[in-house]
């Protein structure tokens, strides 16, 4: 049966220790995935896992990665929100994983919104 | 949905959202009654009564954001249209269970598609909730359980990518070699 090595495992740790001693900052983005029923349905998952393949090939340790559910804008899934330390959250609409590589290489990696594909910016409030 | 790995990803995340510590996914291949079982069981806060009598219901959600709520009866439709069985048992505070039950072979049963990546999307997104997955294909079985994972990472994040490529490879691995005909 496959079996997850012990091994394996003990690498990852030594290596993300020997990262955590060399970085001093924490986290400096946080994409949220909105992954609701509506948004898995549009393909959100597939979003979501062309995001975690580009994180793990670029090599970036400041990204976190986040799912919430739906925000209620069903007709505009996949989205995904971009939130970048100090500046206000991007949210993009009816994203695909191309649309979703190109918005980590240049907005969470670069800085530079991807307007084209922008719903809104800020946090959205629940009354 | 197109797979049932969609809906998978999709009961399990909701049962991340009331609440629960550790969330159990069993699939049971049984070829020899011609039927595939998905079961979920969770710890988190449970249904109340009346919650539960209409969970079924499309136009019935405790979400405010919108006035229809469609994983739970797109998930019993699926399983019912391949002469399967639905139930769902849920109380407050004691968590909910599921079993959706499909008729393995039949032609309108949907495959169940990537199953690793429903996966390691449910744990880069909660990486604080345990998922014990297991998959059966007659006496075969392969388990997958992140407290054991936790436990050897000794403070590594779970959603640490390099920890989700081992995961998600390990999964394909493990179906594989149970010989999964999902």
């Amino acid at each position: 049966m496959a079996k997850l090595k012990i091994s394996d495992l003990k690498k990852i740790k030594e290596k993300v220790h020997a990262e955590t001693a060399l970085r001093e900052g924490d986290r400096r983005v946080r994409v949220t995935v909105h992954m609701g029923t509506c948004g898995i349905a549009s393909g959100a998952r597939e979003v979501l896992d062309a995001l975690m393949r580009e994180i793990e090939e670029s090599g970036v340790s400041d990204v976190v990665i986040t799912t919430s559910g739906c925000m209620g804008l069903c007709s505009r899934e996949p989205l995904v929100t971009v939130e970048i330390i100090g500046q206000e959250p991007i949210k993009y609409e009816y994203v695909n994983p191309n649309k979703m590589r190109q918005i980590f290489k240049r907005h969470v990696l670069e800085g530079e919104v991807q307007t084209p594909f922008v719903l809104a910016r800020g946090a959205e409030i629940v009354k | 949905m197109l797979e049932l790995s969609h809906h998978i990803l999709d009961i399990a995340e909701n049962a991340t959202r009331a609440g629960s510590k550790t969330v159990r996914i069993t699939l049971t291949e049984d070829t020899g009654r011609d039927r595939l079982t998905l079961e979920v069981a969770d710890d988190g806060r449970g249904m109340s009564a009346e919650e539960r009598g209409r969970a079924l219901d499309p136009f019935f959600t405790t979400k405010k954001v919108r006035r229809v709520g469609l994983g739970l009866p797109m998930l019993a439709d699926a399983a019912e249209r391949t002469g399967g069985t639905f139930t769902l048992e849920s109380a407050p505070g004691r968590g909910t269970r599921l079993e959706a039950a499909f008729g393995l072979r039949h032609l309108d049963r949907q495959p169940l598609g990537d199953v690793a990546a429903s996966l390691v999307s449910l744990i880069a997104g909660n990486p604080d909730v345990d998922f014990v997955y297991r998959h059966r294909h007659d006496a075969a079985e392969y388990v997958l359980d992140t407290r054991e994972i936790r436990q050897e990472l000794d403070g590594v994040p779970m959603n640490h990518s390099d920890v989700l490529k081992l995961i998600r490879d390990n999964i394909a691995e493990g179906l594989e070699e149970i010989g999964s005909e999902g």
